[in-house]
């Protein structure tokens, strides 16, 4: 029986963190699936706060995190808000089609 | 309660923001009314930041500090904000953004400005950060039914999202390695063999980097420059770099300072990265505010460069340098805004030509602030200049010297293409002429300060001079 440390949460939430940035760069799709990476990222990192804050036996990272996870509700929402502007403008979130600006 | 009277300019600009958001509500056809509160509401917060004392006190559990630098940097963000607010009225009211949640926002997001440029603990930074960017996110896509903005804003949020996410990756390994979010605490448990934590100062350059739009992070600078409203853009070029270069500042000389072999080569490496690419890439420019972005890549390069140095005259030079820079911007914002023809404003620089035949005035200070972004004596961007490479050099770095030397240089050449346009290409349709008083201050400020710098320049020093952090 294996018994589950610091490390493994480490590990786990450094995958996750790198599948979030990963998805937003491979994705040529659809700008909701990079919102959902950000929330990927922003997870991740509860999760390494929360096992750190048990680690070091301090709340800190306890209380750190409830702030993230309710920024970035409001981050979450501001960011959708900006999507459903940008489709009424181009009625596509395509985001190959993101390209107006460039130079 | 003897605490609250240390954030009062915090509370009032709060409360000021709230009311604000009620008078917009149940006054009809507001804007005037909430934009001149909101301008007053900033000149008393400046009063209130001047009044704080003059020693340095830490409050609320050590995560709040109220020092030199502090008092300085909140005063040039209240300051310029009121700037920039006067500058961009009559811009605001002829492309029709005129909502009372324009001058609102921007009080909010200068409210987050102001919290990160005193926090002095993690959390407090990460929420003062956010404020920011969440409104910087609103503003970037304030004209809702134009593709351009709302393009501008996706692609900042998307990329100012990214970069926080790693800068709180890195503030989660700082947090986890050290024991503490409180800076003098990770300062004191930060060693070069900590290699977790030095990991975590990786990621949080990285994310400062975006905020300063320093190379490889710049990618959204030119985009959100050129798609935001004029407005907003020169909002975007002129106040939130101050706060970002205050908490990159802060960050490396206090939790960091232990380690400064680790954080030094990374910041060169950024500096001289964003002083070739602010050069180079902004000579095929035609979009007068494209080429402001790269200009700004390229002036947070010499910034950086004189922050690189780990020294106490490097904080110092570097805030000299964006003072000017500050000063600089405006009134190059300033005639931007003046580029003007029946309700239509104009970009590129080609509607530039011959603009001496018909504004000489204009033209002239139009002039004096591009041979100053270039660097020419005896302007004031040539003293901002000399001062940072003064202390690169005196600090033995001679290859960032001499690259920086160079990029100049090769800068100066796209600015002294806009002079060539101005003063001997055709002349077009004059531009109209300009009352509004509110844009002429600042455009005349500006140059009159860049003219008469080198007579005084003692009065900057002096006042910069006091700001230490290593004592």
């Amino acid at each position: 029986m294996i018994e589950i440390g610091l490390g493994h949460y480490l590990t786990l939430s450094a995958i996750i963190f790198t599948i979030g940035i990963v998805g937003i760069f491979l994705n040529r799709k659809n700008v909701i699936i990079i919102l959902m990476s950000i929330e990927l990222i922003l997870l991740s990192i509860n999760i390494n706060l929360v096992s750190f804050s048990i680690y070091l036996q301090s709340l800190v990272g306890q209380v750190f995190t409830m702030f993230i996870l309710t920024v970035a509700a409001a981050e979450a929402s501001v960011g959708l808000a900006i999507i459903v502007i940008y489709y009424k403008n181009k009625s596509s979130i395509n985001v190959e089609q993101i390209s107006s600006l460039k130079g | 309660m003897q605490t609250i009277i240390y954030i009062l300019p915090e509370l009032f600009l709060s409360i000021a923001i709230i009311s604000l958001l009620m008078i917009g509500v149940f006054v009809k056809k507001s804007f005037q009314l909430v934009n001149l509160i909101g301008i007053i509401s900033l000149i008393f917060a400046i009063a209130l930041v001047i009044n704080q004392p003059d020693e340095i006190v830490k409050i609320f559990n050590q995560s709040y500090i109220i020092d030199k630098l502090s008092i300085v940097m909140k005063v040039l963000t209240l300051l310029f904000c009121i700037f920039v607010l006067l500058s961009s009225k009559e811009y605001v009211k002829i492309n029709n953004i005129d909502k009372i949640e324009y001058p609102i926002i921007i009080l909010a997001s200068v409210l987050g400005m102001i919290l990160m440029i005193s926090s002095y603990d993690l959390i407090v930074f990460y929420l003062g950060l956010e404020l920011q960017s969440l409104c910087l996110y609103i503003l970037a896509s304030f004209k809702r039914d134009d593709e351009k903005s709302t393009e501008a804003g996706l692609k900042y949020f998307v990329l100012s999202a990214l970069a926080t996410g790693i800068l709180l990756y890195g503030c989660s390994l700082i947090y986890g390695f050290t024991g503490s979010t409180n800076f003098e605490v990770i300062s004191s448990n930060l060693d070069r063999n900590n290699t977790g934590a030095v990991f975590g100062i990786v990621f949080i350059i990285v994310g400062l980097a975006f905020k300063v739009s320093a190379v490889p992070f710049h990618m959204w600078t030119p985009d959100v420059y050129e798609g935001s409203p004029t407005s907003i853009t020169s909002f975007f070029a002129i106040v939130p770099k101050i706060a970002a270069l205050c908490v990159f500042i802060r960050f490396m000389y206090v939790p960091f300072s232990n380690v400064v072999d680790q954080w030094q080569t990374i910041i060169v490496f950024l500096s001289i990265g964003s002083m070739i690419l602010g050069a180079v890439a902004a000579i095929g420019q035609n979009n007068i505010k494209r080429l402001m972005a790269y200009s700004s890549i390229g002036h947070m390069g010499y910034a950086l460069a004189a922050l690189s140095t780990g020294t106490n005259s490097g904080i110092q030079n570097t805030i000299i340098y964006l003072i000017i820079y500050l000063v600089m911007n405006l009134g190059a914002f300033g005639c931007i805004f003046m580029m003007k023809r029946e309700n239509v404003f104009y970009e590129n620089i080609n509607d530039l030509s011959g603009l001496s035949k018909n504004h000489p005035i204009l033209s002239l200070g139009f002039l004096i602030i591009l041979f100053s972004l270039a660097g020419v004596p005896p302007l004031a961007g040539f003293f901002a200049k000399f001062y940072v490479f003064m202390t690169v050099i005196e600090s033995e770095m001679y290859a960032l010297a001499i690259i920086g030397l160079l990029t100049t240089v090769i800068s100066a050449f796209y600015y002294l293409r806009i002079i060539k346009i101005i003063y001997f290409d055709k002349p077009k349709k004059p531009f109209e002429l300009n009352y509004d008083w509110g844009l002429k201050i600042p455009l005349i400020l500006s140059s009159i300060l860049i003219l008469i710098y080198f007579i005084y320049p003692s009065i900057l020093i002096d006042v910069i001079s006091q700001i230490k952090i290593y004592q």
